[in-house]
């Protein structure tokens, strides 16, 4: 597996970098078709809302393996921004405090096999998710 | 690779619908200049269908989503319908799980379908110059 690699989300241009970087690394572990949509799309969401809300930031790309063996693909997307106030609020589909449709987070969420986030004002975010793949 | 920076996705007219496709991908701002072209040319060519064809469309996210919900409704506020034909089996799948409905865009399983539902039918006829070179 690829080391980990981390890419900047400063930029509109930055966000298509990171697609493209996560849809190789999807191919990467192995990914079907589906698979590798979700994932993108996910990526996609993450990075828009660390690009809009976080004021920019960084998503870091890692290959974890379970004991068993099983291949995964974990994004961390990180932002420095005002944190996210309410995050029950944010994770209802719906909710938006801006230009999207307040599908990321939750919807990110349903498309990967794992999610974290940590958040706080003035902590910045940052979400953990990961998707294995099948065997 | 970023070389397809320029708005310029082409807009096609046959008769009153306007033809055209999106790339295997769409950022903020080709969405944007795409949004604007289009409904310039519905206002001038007097459409009343457009087919997007978004076979070649890998994601859609929820910017996207909205893009194609908004400009639905401009159009249909100019008088024009929009089909969005052809979404690929992983992009529908993954815009379910996201929980994204794209509420008020009519879709088609292809161009053909799509172009069938806005009123614009095939010639059942071969042409004039295809018939002479099949012919017995």
């Amino acid at each position: 597996m690829p080391a980990p690699a981390t890419y900047p989300v400063r930029t509109e241009e930055d966000l298509l970098t990171v697609r493209h970087a996560v849809r190789a690394a999807t191919i990467e572990v192995g990914f079907g078709l589906v698979d590798q949509t979700r994932v993108v799309t996910a990526a996609s969401e993450l990075a828009r809302n660390a690009y809009v809300h976080g004021g920019g930031g960084t998503v870091t790309l890692d290959y974890p393996r379970e004991p068993s063996g099983r291949r995964g693909l974990r994004l961390t997307v990180k932002d420095e921004g005002p944190g996210i106030a309410d995050l029950e609020a944010a994770l209802t589909d719906g909710f938006t405090t801006g230009s999207g449709l307040g599908h990321g987070l939750g919807g990110a969420r349903r498309l990967m096999d794992e999610f974290t986030v940590r958040t706080g004002p003035g902590e910045g975010t940052v979400v953990v998710v990961t998707r294995w793949a099948v065997r | 690779m970023n070389g397809h920076r320029s708005p310029g996705v082409p807009i096609l007219r046959l008769g009153d619908v306007l033809v055209t496709g999106l790339l295997n991908e769409l950022d903020d701002r080709t969405a944007i200049a795409f949004t604007e072209e289009l409904t310039e040319r519905i206002s001038a060519e007097g459409a009343r269908g457009v087919l997007i064809d978004i076979s070649r469309l890998e994601v859609i996210d929820s910017f996207v989503a909205r893009t194609l919900m908004e400009l639905t409704t401009v159009a249909r506020l100019l008088g024009a319908r929009v089909i969005v034909a052809g979404m690929r089996p992983p992009v529908a799948i993954t815009l379910v799980e996201l929980g994204i409905e794209l509420v008020g865009v009519e879709t088609a399983l292809n161009p053909e379908q799509g172009l069938a539902a806005l009123g614009w039918r095939q010639a059942e006829q071969p042409l004039e110059g295809a018939r002479r070179g099949t012919a017995r």
